[in-house]
């Protein structure tokens, strides 16, 4: 058994305009240290689902339906008060912008100690020593004086560090990660991946890393979800989606990165824009952009606008296309053929 | 009567394709943090004395831009160069330095002489949440450059060169009628460009324009910008800190660090060949698709306050190569092999290869 399972997991947003899918049929699991990409565009879910596994979507939102279990216990329908007892202690979040996600009116050590106070009966002394080694940890220089300050005195990177202490203060089971180094620099946000990297790795921490990035996803994590409208679409172990993407969203988004052209060259761009949640295509959600909903032969492919696609699995892979479930069933009929 | 054509005597009017197209001669840009002149005055020590802090953007920057190529300024937030952006358009006024487009100084003229060569030089914003206005048509948003520049133009001159323009970025006719707040990113980004095709610019600068969309719409936008480039023989001033759209969509980088440019260099050279140490901490900073482990040169510290610079080199509190000599004297840009200039001591002295 994993340490944390999702299953089916379904969250709408209710509005006055009807429910909105923000999140359908997510299923996947991470096991105890292991790194697991998300990625998709903006608008794709993938906050939401990261948000949804602690509970942790504002109304209008709702999870509709599906589970999340974590070390055997079911978080969805848990209470607030039972829930916080796993939120920043067993779980902990690290988000996009360090200045919003830390108090401006209360010095790094206040927030630390805070945090250690709330999960621990601990005296003060000995929650300023914990948070004092939680900063050396994540190589903040002189670890110390930056107790006693406030974020504003600190750079963007500084504050990432310190959010990441933070997060590490009461040694979680899993870090769940959104965009942690979008709003920084190149060279600190490698810095800070392989900060994060290496504490993972150390400490036997599972990370769930959201991102946009692929470049990223590629170098820290071991397996990968691509997101799509809501939907996982693709999942599998990041070297073989990297190599070998099998869904046409996943191919084209990696064919789109300037990497994949010969320089000065047009790129491989997608046709179209991700279509807004309460407006989906039927089947699908991805055929009116897709450039195989015709088979070889030319015949239209009447699933990819009539039927939503089922997982299948391909290889180390899950993947949820018509094309791919066609050509599977293609290679098996063959196959069963001759061993008859 | 056009200001364009008042070349200096011994210059010929008729566009002379061996010079550059513009030419940026020792650039400075500081902002004032302190106020007006009463908020300067301090009292220290028995006595009043008046303390300005400056925050210095740029300090001393040299660039040329050749027609027809898209010269990339890179670097992190703070490097100033969006500061270089905007002072190359008008939008800022240089602290010091020249600016000089197709031979003639730009930067000294007053707005009215300065109007033939706004219709020259178009830019592109980042934020096309923001560089659109939401009280006008997008209709209206492209009549308003061709107004503006074309005041004699007949109505429908205008329109046929409206829709031209919505045809050549591929925005559809009825487009013409909704808002900006109705479209996406991706799709406002389109209708920006478009404002700047609008009136035949030769020269765009374009600060981050796809910084703030995602994957699949980013290659549209940058065909798009290729697209132009090449059906209306445009040169680009494109600045972003992705290296690699730089990769791709360059002619020539020019590498910034702490408002001062360190390396130049055309594109492939720069990739494949790195020589200033900050140009090699920041390519191998990239996110490969390829290896699965960071393989990053690690920068000691952080980039230093533009408020109070530090001597010599900029970049030598965080250079592992550093000596006496860049911590003292500022090194200027040299030109090294494969037609890259560097800006680095121990490049020139042959310390590091």
């Amino acid at each position: 058994m994993s340490l944390l399972e999702v299953n089916n997991l379904d969250v709408r947003f209710a509005l006055r305009r009807g429910d909105v899918k923000a999140l359908r049929d997510v299923c996947f699991t991470l096991d105890r240290g292991e790194r697991l990409g998300i990625v998709g565009e903006s608008g794709a879910g993938k906050s939401v689902a990261a948000f949804s596994l602690l509970n942790l979507i504002a109304k209008p939102g709702y999870i509709a339906g599906g589970s999340v279990r974590f070390d055997g216990q079911e978080l969805t329908g848990m209470s607030d008060r039972a829930l916080r007892r796993i939120r920043g202690h067993r779980i902990s979040m690290i988000f996009q912008d360090p200045m919003m996600t830390l108090n401006p009116v209360l010095t790094i050590g206040e927030q630390m100690i805070e945090c250690l106070k709330a999960h621990r009966r601990i005296a003060s002394r000995e929650a300023r020593a914990i948070a004092l080694r939680k900063l050396q940890q994540v190589q903040i220089p002189s670890p110390e004086a930056r107790l006693d300050q406030y974020p504003h005195e600190l750079s963007g990177g500084m504050r990432q560090r310190v959010i990441i202490a933070i997060a590490l203060l009461l040694d979680p089971d899993i870090i769940i990660a959104d965009e942690p180094t979008t709003a920084l620099d190149v060279t600190i946000q490698a810095e800070i991946m392989a900060l994060l990297l290496e504490l993972c790795e150390k400490h036997n921490v599972g990370l769930i890393l959201i991102t946009h990035d692929l470049g990223v996803v590629s170098q820290v994590t071991q397996r990968m979800l691509v997101m799509y409208a809501g939907r996982v679409i693709e999942q599998g172990p990041t070297r073989e989606i990297i190599n070998a993407p099998q869904h046409p969203y996943t191919q084209g988004l990696m064919n789109a990165l300037p990497q994949m052209a010969t320089p000065g060259e047009r790129l491989n761009q997608i046709p179209g824009s991700m279509p807004s949640l309460d407006n989906l295509p039927s089947g699908c959600a991805f055929h009116p952009r897709c450039s195989f909903t015709q088979r070889a032969d030319g015949s239209e492919r009447s699933a990819c606008h009539s039927q939503v696609p089922e997982f299948v699995t391909s290889g180390n892979c899950r993947v949820a296309c018509h094309m791919v479930t066609e050509m599977l069933e293609r290679e098996r009929i063959p196959a069963e053929e001759t061993t008859r | 009567m056009t200001a364009t054509m008042t070349a200096p005597a011994g210059e010929t009017a008729a566009p002379d394709t061996t010079r550059p197209l513009l030419e940026i001669r020792g650039l400075e840009k500081r902002f004032s943090l302190s106020g007006d002149f009463l908020e300067q005055l301090k009292f220290k020590g028995g006595k009043l004395i008046r303390e300005q802090k400056r925050v210095h953007a740029i300090n001393g920057v040299d660039l040329e831009i050749q027609r027809g190529e898209a010269l990339c300024v890179v670097g992190e937030s703070g490097c100033g160069k969006s500061t270089v952006a905007r002072t190359v358009m008008g939008l800022l006024h240089p602290s010091a330095g020249e600016i000089r487009y197709d031979g003639q100084r730009i930067d000294d003229l007053s707005t009215q002489a300065l109007m033939p060569y706004r219709r020259r030089m178009q830019m592109i914003f980042q934020n096309p949440y923001a560089s659109l206005n939401p009280r006008m048509t997008i209709q209206q948003t492209l009549e308003e450059p061709i107004r503006l520049h074309h005041p004699d133009w007949p109505r429908q001159k205008v329109a046929d060169k409206v829709a031209e323009v919505m045809a050549s970025v591929g925005i559809a006719q009825d487009w013409g009628k909704r808002y900006g707040h109705e479209f996406s990113g991706g799709q406002r980004q389109r209708i920006a460009i478009a404002r700047a095709l609008a009136v035949d610019p030769e020269f765009i600068v374009a600060d981050e324009p796809i910084s703030a969309l995602d994957v699949s719409i980013q290659a549209q936008v940058l065909n798009l910008l290729m697209d132009a480039q090449q059906q209306h023989n445009l040169t680009y001033l494109f600045i972003t800190h992705d290296l690699a759209v730089v990769e791709h969509f360059g002619t020539r980088v020019a590498v910034m660090y702490l408002g001062r440019v360190c390396e130049v260099a055309p594109t492939a050279t720069l990739f494949a060949t790195p020589r200033h140490p900050y140009t090699r901490a920041l390519i191998s900073a990239i996110p490969r698709l390829e290896d699965d482990r960071p393989q990053h040169i690690r920068l000691e510290g952080e980039v230093p306050t533009p408020v109070d610079l530090p001597s010599g080199c900029v970049f030598h509190a965080r250079c592992p190569h550093a000596d006496a000599r860049c911590r003292e004297e500022v090194p200027a840009l040299i030109a090294s092999d494969g037609g890259a200039q560097v800006a680095c001591h121990a490049v020139e002295e042959g310390r590091l290869d």
